[in-house]
């Protein structure tokens, strides 16, 4: 089932924390809201469960108008970033909390149940009580409790902010299995983390100070974001601030070959250039620069580099034998790793 | 790692140790006294201005006009039945109302903590004041709305020229339930509102968005976590209601006798003071058990 955001505008107080957002989640796609705390991505996860009221705005479900709907007539699942289960109510209880809500035959509850717990990897904990399990079981119990209802919607707010790192792997993985297993559910996530975006997503829409900044495939928003604020929140990004020549871009002194796209001569612009794209030594688009700082990071060196005034990093394979700091080196990148964008989009909070 | 642990642990937690080393026994004896002198005046203002009397009205109690010490004062109030009668009336009285402030605190606690509207805050901040507020005021003002010339029978009287009102169920037991009910519900509604507040608004939500409507929301999430905090509020209104004797004075409901109604008509008017102790000290018995249970029950919710 579709979720459509159709000028949906949220105030609390006459403070505005999500303006007009347009947004189409497509039937069985996996949307991710990406952005930094406050940038309205939860907000507009509440809009659809039906938790904040727009101020102004339609939120429709597969094409139905439910703006004015209550949560409970909604028919989709929510897993949070706190699991809030029932507290009271063993595992199975919790799970068939919603099957009994919406009337469904006592005879296939049991079922339902067993099937949720099965496709979550919990089966074995039917009995026991939330407060007899981790914090990744709950959240578990919590992915079965939304599933066990089979939303066309699922609604997953922050799910794995509260799990540790390697247990937030692990369940990434679970999460795309599930979606694989259940390719109709559209999947609205909400998160801060760009690796959990990036690895789970159809689609990422990029959220700051309440508004929709860019939305597209990971793999679009990695390799050409179109403003400041995306290069540097999906990926790392360097942006450095250039005047658009006629061939290309010109940094301090240096001339260097990337596609304008069109941007008038003179122009100022910002480029970017992810760090893993920038090679040391001699190439086309040569920087030199002073090596600022070297961090080892196992299978890679990062090298802070001041080029022109303005710092450039560049991860690189480990080196054998890494330059010194406080030593001239010479950066190039190739013209096709690099992306103009607009100047002075958001990219200065960055 | 329990098992690597037990046989370490083990020996310093038993007794033998410090045996062994009478030194440090003596020692914590005599820092053992200081605190000791410290619980003396607490204790000793204890003794003299609650337990001495407390063992007079005992001792009151056992000791008949016609002298001597004896059970005769037991006897013969228990055998009245104006005692029995009270003790039911207490009795009665004391849970019918707190089933009232139950009900009425839980549906009240329930609008003020998850109904938005304007004023909730303040609402809930006035229920505080209320708790300070003297029990025979509430008494006094529904008898300015009920009473025989009261507000409602006036009105009444002054529209139809009956003589008198139609509403005269203040003197009843039912006046008494209606008083008691108006000032101990606030009793429920403050540790209900706190428990309220500890409630994640999340489990709400969830149970919103997995198809709840408010009834079952209620009954399947906000109720079990209520349960502690109900038996808390219960338990204390219970014994309060069982003590009461301001609103049931205030009423001026003759035929309303409690216990401690009984013990001022035999101790102030009848000058029975045997009679007044055994009773004084039937009501003690019954609140103590109950207090009992209301800290059994308050330190199981963590009031």
């Amino acid at each position: 089932m579709s979720i459509r955001f159709d000028s949906v505008t949220v105030a609390y107080d006459g403070n505005v924390v999500l303006d007009s957002l347009d947004l189409t989640v497509a039937p069985g796609e996996v949307m991710a809201l990406l952005g930094p705390s406050g940038s309205g991505k939860t907000t507009a996860l509440r809009a659809v469960a039906g938790f904040v009221r727009p101020a102004s705005g339609r939120v429709l479900l597969g094409g139905r108008d439910v703006t004015d709907l209550p949560p409970h007539r909604r028919g989709i699942g929510m897993v949070v970033q706190q699991y809030a289960l029932f507290p009271h109510l063993r595992v199975e209880d919790n799970v068939a909390f919603g099957l009994k809500a919406r009337r469904t035959p006592r005879a296939e509850i049991r079922g339902r149940v067993a099937e949720a717990l099965e496709m979550t990897g919990m089966a074995a904990y039917a009995r026991r009580y939330p407060r007899e399990l981790s914090g990744g079981q709950q959240q578990r119990v919590a992915i079965a409790r939304a599933l066990a209802v089979r939303p066309a919607v699922l609604l997953l707010d922050e799910p794995l902010s509260a799990l540790d790192a390697r247990l937030r792997s692990g369940m990434l993985a679970e999460l795309a299995r599930l979606h694989r297993e259940l390719p109709d559910v559209s999947i609205l996530y909400v998160t801060h983390d760009q690796m959990e975006a990036l690895t789970l997503a159809d689609r990422i829409a990029v959220m700051d100070k309440a508004r929709l900044r860019a939305c597209g495939t990971p793999r679009e928003l990695y390799r050409a974001p179109t403003d400041a604020f995306t290069a540097s929140f999906v990926g790392n990004a360097n942006l450095l601030p250039v005047t658009v020549t006629a061939s290309g871009a010109a940094l301090g002194g240096a001339e260097l070959t990337v596609d304008t796209a069109g941007a008038a001569a003179g122009a100022r612009a910002t480029l970017c250039v992810r760090p893993h794209l920038v090679g040391l030594g001699d190439g086309p688009n040569r920087l030199t620069g002073t090596v600022r700082e070297i961090q080892w990071r196992g299978s890679t060196h990062r090298l802070h580099v001041e080029v022109a005034g303005h710092p450039v990093m560049a991860d690189l394979p480990e080196l054998r034998d890494p330059p010194a700091h406080g030593a001239e080196v010479a950066l190039h990148f190739a013209p096709e790793d690099a992306v103009l964008l607009a100047a002075g989009v958001g990219g200065d909070d960055h | 790692m329990t098992t690597d642990l037990t046989p370490r642990t083990a020996p310093t937690t038993t007794p033998d140790v410090h045996a062994a080393r009478p030194g440090a026994r003596r020692g914590r004896r005599l820092r053992g006294a200081a605190p000791l002198l410290w619980a003396a005046p607490p204790v000793a203002l204890l003794a003299v201005f609650f337990l001495y009397p407390l063992a007079l009205v005992v001792r009151q109690s056992v000791q008949p006009d016609t002298g001597g010490v004896s059970l005769k004062p037991y006897a013969d109030v228990f055998a009245s039945p104006a005692f029995r009668e009270a003790l039911w009336t207490t009795v009665w009285l004391a849970l019918a109302s707190t089933a009232g402030c139950l009900v009425l605190g839980f549906l009240l606690a329930l609008v003020i903590a998850f109904v938005p509207f304007p004023g909730a805050r303040a609402v809930a901040r006035f229920i505080d004041v209320f708790l300070s507020f003297p029990s025979f005021l509430i008494t006094l003002a529904l008898l300015f709305v009920y009473g025989r010339t009261g507000l409602a029978n006036g009105l009444w009287t002054g529209a139809t020229g009956a003589p008198d009102g139609p509403f005269a169920f203040l003197t009843t037991p039912w006046g008494v339930l209606l008083a008691e009910v108006t000032y101990f519900t606030p009793f429920v509604m403050r540790p209900l509102l706190a428990a309220f507040a500890q409630l994640d608004t999340a489990q709400l939500e969830a149970a919103g968005s997995l198809g709840a409507r408010a009834p079952r929301i209620v009954r399947q999430v906000i109720w079990p976590e209520a349960l502690p905090a109900l038996a808390a509020g219960g338990s204390l209104v219970l014994v309060l209601c069982l003590n009461e004797f301001g609103i049931v004075l205030f009423t001026g409901a003759k035929g309303v006798t409690t216990l401690p109604m009984l013990v001022y008509g035999k101790a102030i008017l009848e000058s029975d003071y045997p009679g007044a102790c055994v009773v004084a000290v039937v009501n003690v018995l019954i609140s103590v058990g109950l207090y009992g249970l209301y800290r059994v029950v308050s330190r199981r919710a963590g009031a």
